[in-house]
């Protein structure tokens, strides 16, 4: 018996009694017979708070988290402090337990939060129009290019190598769906060159700085885009925006991006959150929730979900997109980092990462036989190449060190990732470590 | 007996003022202390070209650390919740987030884990995934699970392009999908985004699907059939046999929208009904806390002949190298070797924390449990039904279909409207005043002002009479005076507000002067 459901046998008789029936079963009776399941469900029978806490804390203890090992993994996600006022405050029951605000009069703290959410992403990605999160990056990134489709009709995305991998296949699934074709244009020296850009192009779709680390010349890009007639959709990592002209003030009309960054842990995975964000022109086309200021009946300030008419509860087939709830709890972390960085903070640490990236990168390039992956300039992650074949002797080696060296890109590449996790120390020792098991 | 109440929610309001954080913002202030730069440090034109730099500091509010925590603390207190207060919410599920998930998620073995983490040093991250997987198939009846989805629409979504890779594999080229007049706004939404044309199947006078429309319709160009069962009616279609069988004979796919699970967990199973889809909403059934939006989760289960086309990378088991396959062993993976599959639907592997939580959901109750939830589930919802027919309720507010409901039941505010001069939303909004969250307004869309009523089962008895009392109290009340309900709410942060004008001219960010 569930121990969350609180009805005695008293008053389970009473109820029945109360609703006219004999039994819980006759509760069913719509349920045709051949229907029923009639024997147990083979699970493991219920156990203890006691019990199931030790069960899954034995569990947990087989992986190898980012406490247990010196951890260089990033690749769209990064091992970032989390502060602690950001699980204080996100793990109160009015923020954790609320459903979507559908009743504004009674969920005024989460659609003030949203509307500062959105405020805050619309000043980092550079453009004047914030949704109040998706599901998380890379299908955001496949989102946009539903939002191309309907804004131009035209057939074809055309998709730098450099966006991450996850957000290219994601794309590939969802575009076979809404009908559009995905090219993939290859990248030259770590960064996006365009070909000639046809009349079919709806969306030229890059990353901020890309699945390599480098910075692109997104202005440069959004310009032969536009010419062309297409949109330039970007993806972005908040963080090192800090440093470089935001996506929208270089001319993307739409920038997403996974947050996990900002205030989000790791969670294998998920949940975190996506942003998403367009211009003024796009906002009726905008996918998913969106908060807005108001008045009530006595002309005091409020928030309630707007533009509600281009979303499936409204829409249906027409809707801009099928996503229903998004990521609230997780873009509420994201406003709280956000206030706790500040506009200062926000700088110091993009800062901090480059210059330990810089020094990293710099240092790693010295060891024999190492070589940058590409020369264009980087924030916080950078590819190094290896003599050919050794990337799994060097995993190998690292590992028994207590290191991840971040992520295998092939036989004799690794994406190294910093945070203002990984110090000075840190690095050296990674260093060290590579340069030994090259020798 | 009663008056307007004018300070009845059952949250204190946040006494001083409503401002955001930006204007909460002085230059100066801040939170932030970064740690020590221990590198050697270099000009910043060196390692950025001054063409690609950020030429003014993003701008984000510039506050201390106290006032961060004071004014989220008192944002929060401007937020009814589910730990607060009775939420019965139809079609959302509302039930105990039980405290002992947030302990187990935030374990640094599952928090602090990388997703990019070799599967090697990830596996009881892996393990408990496939545990889910197996849990899932069995709750279900259908031999495969993906976790991969992110949400209910995520769900629905993976499963229309799952029919499309599964005819497209077979020849078939399919344009429409039906789905019933009283689905889900995702269901017809997601019809469109996977490339189908939307056909709507009718309704019978019972609330089920209408089978003559279906013969109708059901031809060969019919790629799938959405159907949720319980309806969004909260009714049992007991023609679901029938249903599989029109639509499995012109060739389509059956695919079940599983925001109704928990109303036949252990007691029916989808797979026997013949559905060849299922999406689950780990939000709904299986207590992930609904975050105020989210997270969410949306696993599929799939049949045999749906598995090749299932999202990759799929979490395995695979036997150890000379260690006879037992239950208890062998090593997990990811297996992207998946050459059918529709591909990605997400990066990563899904929303793992969401997994954490409902995996020791189904572990607490095992399926005993599970089957009590659904009992009383469905007890709680008929008990309330009865309740407010006891004291009068149903006379202004009477069900949509006079059947046994399941875990929810639908009420029509026609009459009300009608009689007593308030609609549906009047009601719901006199509801805030007593402290309770109003039921789902306006949805299902075939019911004329219909109020849906999900009070799910880890309700007590007397919470269900309170709230029976509080309708009844809100129709007394209107039968004297309207305009009471009319003008309501009045204890809340704030009163009704302007959601036309908000759509007229959207101010939906901040504006700054720097």
């Amino acid at each position: 018996m569930s121990t969350y459901t609180s009805v005695t046998d008293a008053d389970r008789a009473e109820m029945l009694a109360t609703i006219g029936v004999a039994s819980i079963d006759e509760l069913f009776g719509d349920i045709p017979a051949e229907l029923r399941y009639n024997s147990e469900l083979p699970l493991p029978a219920g156990r203890s708070e006691q019990d199931v806490y030790r069960e899954l804390a034995e569990l947990a203890a087989k992986n190898v988290s980012a406490d247990d090992e010196i951890s260089f993994l990033g690749a769209g996600f990064y091992d970032h402090y989390v502060p602690a006022l950001v699980d204080a405050l996100i793990t109160r029951s009015e923020f954790l337990t609320p459903y979507t605000p559908y009743q504004p009069e009674i969920s005024q703290g989460g659609l003030q939060a949203m509307f500062e959410y959105q405020t805050a992403i619309s000043e980092l990605v550079g453009l004047p129009v914030s949704n109040a999160s998706v599901y998380e990056g890379p299908s955001a990134v496949a989102a946009a290019g539903y939002v191309a489709k309907h804004t131009n009709q035209r057939s074809k995305f055309v998709v730098s190598a450099g966006v991450h991998p996850h957000s290219i296949e994601t794309l590939q699934t969802l575009a076979h769906g809404y009908g559009m074709s995905v090219e993939v244009v290859d990248l030259q020296d770590g960064i996006t060159t365009l070909p000639q850009l046809d009349q079919d192009v709806s969306a030229v779709i890059v990353q901020q700085p890309n699945f390599l680390g480098a910075i692109e010349d997104v202005e440069a890009l959004a310009g032969q885009a536009h010419d062309a007639g297409a949109l330039l959709i970007a993806q972005a990592d908040p963080i090192p925006l800090a440093l470089i002209t935001p996506p929208g003030e270089a001319g993307a009309d739409i920038v997403v991006g996974e947050g996990q960054t900002l205030g989000n842990r790791l969670d294998f995975g998920g949940p975190s959150f996506g942003f998403f964000a367009v211009t003024e022109k796009l906002i009726r086309r905008l996918p998913g929730r969106l908060a807005g200021e108001t008045t009530d009946q006595d002309g005091k300030r409020g928030f309630v979900l707007t533009l509600q008419t281009r979303e499936q509860h409204i829409r249906r087939e027409k809707a801009t997109s099928n996503i229903c709830t998004a990521q609230a709890l997780n873009a509420l972390a994201g406003v709280i980092y956000l206030s706790w960085l500040g506009k200062e903070g926000i700088v110091e640490l993009a800062e901090l990462l480059l210059q330990r990236t810089a020094y990293a990168r710099n240092e790693l390039a010295k060891i024999p036989g190492v070589s940058a992956g590409h020369t264009q300039p980087v924030v916080r992650e950078f590819p190094v190449r290896l003599p050919s074949g050794k990337a799994e002797a060097v995993i190998a080696a690292a590992r028994k060190a207590g290191i991840n060296p971040g992520y295998r890109l092939s036989e004799d590449e690794l994406l190294i990732a910093i945070t203002e996790l990984r110090t000075r120390e840190h690095i050296d020792k990674l260093v060290a470590t590579i340069k030994e098991a090259l020798a | 007996m009663s008056t307007t109440p004018t300070r009845s929610l059952s949250f204190t309001q946040a006494a001083d003022d409503d401002l955001t954080i930006y204007e909460r913002s002085a230059p100066g202030r801040r939170a932030f202390v970064a740690p020590e730069t221990d590198v050697p440090t270099r000009p910043l034109d060196e390692l950025i070209p001054g063409k690609l730099r950020r030429k003014t500091k993003p701008n984000l509010p510039e506050v201390s650390e106290p006032e961060i925590v004071r004014h989220y603390v008192r944002l929060s207190k401007r937020n009814f919740d589910l730990d607060t207060g009775f939420y019965p919410l139809g079609s959302c599920t509302m039930k105990h987030n039980p405290k002992l998930h947030e302990r187990i998620a935030a374990l640094p073995g599952n928090a602090r884990l990388h997703p990019l983490q070799d599967p090697a040093h990830a596996q009881g991250a892996l393990e408990l995934m496939w545990r889910l997987q197996d849990a899932l198939s069995k709750i279900s009846g259908l031999p495969h699970v993906s976790l991969q989805p992110s949400a209910g629409s995520h769900g629905e979504l993976a499963g229309v392009l799952l029919t499309r890779a599964y005819h497209e594999d077979r020849g078939e080229t399919r344009h429409k999908v039906l789905t019933p007049e009283s689905a889900h706004g995702t269901n017809p939404a997601t019809v469109t985004m996977a490339g189908y044309e939307v056909v709507k199947v009718a309704t019978d006078t019972e609330g089920n699907v209408d089978l003559d429309d279906l013969r109708a319709k059901a031809d060969s160009d019919v790629a799938c059939l959405m159907l949720t069962n319980p309806s969004t009616l909260g009714l049992f279609d007991p023609n679901i046999a029938e249903i599989a069988k029109i639509v499995h004979d012109v060739g389509a796919t059956l695919y079940y929208d599983g925001a109704n699970l928990n109303a036949i967990m252990g007691i029916t199973r989808p797979g026997d009904m013949g559905f060849d889809i299922v999406h689950f909403n780990l939000h709904k059934s299986f207590t992930q806390p609904h975050g105020g939006g989210g997270p969410g989760s949306g696993p599929i289960a799939v049949s045999d002949r749906i598995e090749p086309y299932i999202p990759r990378p799929q979490v395995v088991k695979r036997p150890v190298a000379g260690v006879e396959p037992k239950a208890d062993t062998g090593t997990y993976d990811l297996d992207y070797d998946r050459p059918k599959s529709i591909g990605r639907l997400r990066g990563f592997q899904g929303n793992y924390g969401v997994f954490v939580r409902s995996y020791a959901y189904i572990r607490s109750l095992g399926a005993e449990g599970l089957r009590d939830v659904s009992e009383v589930a469905v007890l709680n919802a008929n008990y309330l039904l009865a309740k407010l027919g006891k004291l009068g309720v149903l006379e202004y507010l009477p069900a949509a279909f006079d059947r046994i409901a399941m875990h929810e039941f639908v009420l029509s505010g026609g009459p009300m409207k009608a009689q007593l001069g308030i609609k549906t939303l009047d009601l719901a909004k006199r509801l805030l005043d007593h402290g309770v969250h109003p039921p789902t307004v306006y949805f299902p869309l075939i019911v004329d002002e219909a109020l849906l009523i999900e009070p799910t089962e880890t309700e007590t008895r007397e919470t269900l009479d309170r709230f029976a009392e509080i309708v009844a109290e809100v129709l007394e009340e209107a039968k004297r005076d309207p305009e009471i309900a009319r003008q309501a709410p009045y204890g809340t942060p704030v009163r009704r507000l302007d959601e036309a004008g908000a759509a007229r001219r959207p101010v939906i960010r901040q504006p700054l002067t720097s």
